[in-house]
C-alpha cells in the first residue's frame, strides 16, 4: 500500500448518505433512473475504500485509474466524484447544459479526475488494457487500473477480443467490473463471470448492493491473473 | 532495394532501442520482422493477436499512459475495420500516436479487395488533427517516421510497394517543385511523382510533390498556381478527389479548376498485378497524360 492508500481517512466530509442528495443536484429528484443508481454503490465502494487515487494525486503516475466504460447515466460517477472532491458540488447543477463539464456522458478533457471520455460502448476495456500494458512498460507496478462495464455492453466484441488477451496476457492490475442488469439482449447463459474464467481471467459474482461482498470481491488476490467482479444488481426493466 | 514496411520494421526496431517512450502494437501482420524486437522490449512490443478493434485500444491506453505507441497493421484493418476506435480512443480521448499502414490501394492485386483500401486517408480526413504522409520512397518513409515519432500528435503513414526510383529529401509538412512551368500545377503525391514526370514530359507545366498531404500545403499550392486563374490536377494514389477539397480551400480567392485523379471508387474486381491496376485506374504514364493534357489544353503545349 502506498502512502495515498484510501484506508487512511480522508478530509472528505461525505458519506454514502450524501450521494442521494448529490444525485437531486443532477436530475432534480431524489428518484433516479436505473443506469444511474445501479452503479452507485459498487463506485463508492471503489472510491471510498479501494482505490488509490485522490484529487491532490489525479496527476500522479501511481494513482490508480478508474475507467467508465459504461458511459450512460453517469449522475452516481459524477456524484461520487463530487463526494471524493474531484469536482465542486456545484457543477453538478449544471448537468447537461451548453457550459457545463458534465454531459450525459463524461469527457475527459473537461471533468478533473475522469480518466476517459465514454458513451460509445466496448472502449473502455481495450483502453483499460493499453493503460494497464502502458504502466507495467515503465516499471509501474503498483498502480491498479479498474474499469467499469455493463453487461449488455459486454456484447460489443471489442470486449471479447480484449478479454482474451487479457487473460493470456496475465495482466494482473487489470480489473474490470461488469454491472449485471440483465439488460444484455440474448443474455449470458452460463453466466458472466463463466465468461471470463473461460479466458484465464479471477471472477466472482457479487451482490451489486452488499458493500461488504464489493469490498472482499474488489481486494480478493488474483495473482498472475487479470479480475473480473460481476455486481448484479435489480434488472433494468424490474 | 528494401520495401518501405522493411523500412518501417528496421527503423522503429532501431527507434525502440533508442526511445524508452516508444511501443509498437501488432495484431500479428509484420509479427515474424519486429521478432527480435519483441525479444528485447517484451513490454513495449505488443502483439495482441487478430484483433484490429483492441489493437486500436491499446495504443489508445498506452498514450494515456504517456508513452508513444506505433501501432501497425494492413491498411483495410488499421484505418477501416477499428474506424471509431481511432475517432475515440486516439482523437476523443485528446491523446496521439503513429499508425502505419501496408498494402494501401493495390499492393497485392491478386489478394483481391479484400486488402486493398484506396479509401483509408479520405477517411481519415472525416477526423480532426491527423497529418497524413505518403512516402514515396523507403527512405522517405524512414525519414518521415523518425519525423512522427518524438512527438506527440496524431499521425498516419502510409507506405506502399509502389514507390519512386530516387528518394527526394522531405521534412514532413512542405510540397517542393519538382519542375516549373506556366501552364497548369499538377500535384503528385507519393509513389505519384514518378508517372506524373513521365506523363507530363515536354508539357509546360509546374509539378510538385506532396509526401505530407495533412495539413494540406496550401501555400505552395497557391504560390505555384500564381496570381492569375490557377488550374491545378492533384494525383493521388488512393481514392480520387481525396484532396480536391483542400485544393479547392487553397485557391478559394482566385478563379480556378481542379482536377482530381486517383483511385476510382467502383470496385475493379480484378487481381493480376499493381501495373495492370495502374493502368485500370488511368494512372499510368500513358493514362495519366491524356487526362492531364485533356484538362490542362493549349496552355500546357510548349
Amino acid at each position: 500500500m502506498t502512502p495515498t492508500a484510501s484506508t487512511t481517512p480522508r478530509d472528505r466530509t461525505h458519506t454514502r448518505q450524501d450521494l442521494d442528495r448529490l444525485m437531486a443536484r443532477m436530475t432534480g429528484d431524489e428518484k433516479h433512473g436505473p443506469a444511474a443508481t445501479s452503479t452507485l454503490d459498487a463506485l463508492w465502494v471503489l472510491y471510498d475504500q479501494v482505490l488509490r487515487v485522490t484529487p491532490e494525486t489525479a496527476g500522479s503516475a501511481e494513482r490508480d485509474r478508474f475507467l467508465l466504460s459504461k458511459g450512460h447515466g453517469p449522475m452516481a460517477y459524477y456524484a461520487v466524484l463530487a463526494a471524493k472532491g474531484f469536482m465542486d458540488e456545484e457543477s453538478l447543477t449544471g448537468f447537461g447544459a451548453y457550459d457545463s463539464p458534465l454531459g450525459h456522458h463524461p469527457d475527459r478533457v473537461l471533468v478533473p479526475g475522469v480518466e476517459i471520455g465514454s458513451g460509445s460502448l466496448g472502449h473502455g476495456l481495450p483502453l483499460a488494457v493499453g493503460t494497464a500494458l502502458g504502466l507495467r512498460a515503465q516499471g509501474l507496478d503498483a498502480p491498479g487500473v479498474w474499469v467499469l462495464i455493463g453487461d449488455a455492453e459486454l456484447d460489443e466484441g471489442s470486449n471479447h477480443e480484449a478479454i482474451a488477451y487479457a487473460g493470456a496476457a496475465g495482466l494482473e492490475r487489470l480489473h474490470t467490473l461488469v454491472i449485471d442488469n440483465g439488460s444484455a439482449t440474448h443474455g449470458w447463459p452460463g453466466g458472466i463471470a463463466s465468461r471470463f474464467q473461460a479466458a484465464g481471467w479471477s471472477a466472482a459474482t457479487v451482490d451489486g448492493h452488499d458493500h461488504g461482498a464489493l469490498y472482499a470481491a474488489f481486494t480478493a488476490p488474483h495473482p498472475g491473473r487479470p479480475r473480473a467482479v460481476v455486481a448484479r444488481v435489480e434488472p433494468k426493466d424490474a | 532495394m528494401d520495401t518501405m514496411r522493411d523500412r518501417f520494421i528496421s527503423t522503429t526496431t532501431r527507434l525502440l532501442d533508442e526511445d524508452p517512450r516508444l511501443a509498437l502494437v501488432l495484431a500479428d501482420i509484420s509479427g515474424d520482422g519486429f521478432r527480435p524486437a519483441a525479444r528485447a522490449h517484451p513490454d513495449r512490443v505488443i502483439n495482441v493477436g487478430i484483433r484490429e478493434q483492441l489493437m486500436i485500444g491499446v495504443g489508445g491506453g498506452m498514450a494515456l499512459t504517456g508513452l508513444r505507441p506505433v501501432v501497425h497493421t494492413f491498411a483495410s484493418f488499421l484505418v477501416e475495420r477499428p474506424f471509431e476506435q481511432i475517432k475515440l480512443d486516439f482523437g476523443h480521448q485528446g491523446v496521439g500516436g503513429v499508425l502505419v499502414s501496408a498494402g494501401a490501394s493495390y499492393d497485392w492485386p491478386a489478394g483481391g479487395f479484400t486488402h486493398m483500401a484506396p479509401g483509408d486517408v479520405a477517411l481519415l480526413d472525416t477526423l480532426d488533427g491527423w497529418n497524413v504522409h505518403v512516402p514515396g520512397h523507403p527512405d522517405e518513409a524512414e525519414a518521415l517516421l523518425r519525423e512522427a515519432v518524438p512527438g506527440d500528435d496524431r499521425v498516419y503513414v502510409r507506405l506502399s510497394l509502389q514507390s519512386n526510383e530516387q528518394a527526394r529529401p522531405v521534412d514532413g509538412t512542405r510540397f517542393t517543385a519538382v519542375r516549373e512551368g506556366r501552364g497548369g500545377v499538377v500535384v503528385a503525391v507519393g509513389p505519384m511523382l514518378d508517372p506524373v514526370l513521365a506523363a507530363t514530359g515536354g508539357m509546360d507545366v509546374t509539378v510538385l510533390y506532396a509526401t505530407t498531404v495533412r495539413p494540406f500545403d496550401a501555400s505552395a499550392v497557391r504560390r505555384a498556381a500564381g496570381r492569375g486563374s490557377a488550374d491545378v490536377v492533384i494525383v493521388e494514389p488512393y481514392l480520387a478527389g481525396t484532396s480536391t477539397a483542400a485544393v479547392n480551400d487553397a485557391l478559394a480567392d482566385v478563379p480556378h479548376r481542379v482536377l482530381g485523379l486517383g483511385v476510382a471508387r467502383r470496385e475493379l474486381r480484378r487481381y493480376g498485378r499493381m501495373d495492370e491496376h495502374l493502368a485500370a485506374h488511368g494512372l499510368d504514364p500513358a493514362g495519366l497524360r491524356g487526362r492531364i493534357g485533356r484538362f490542362l489544353g493549349d496552355g500546357a503545349r510548349h
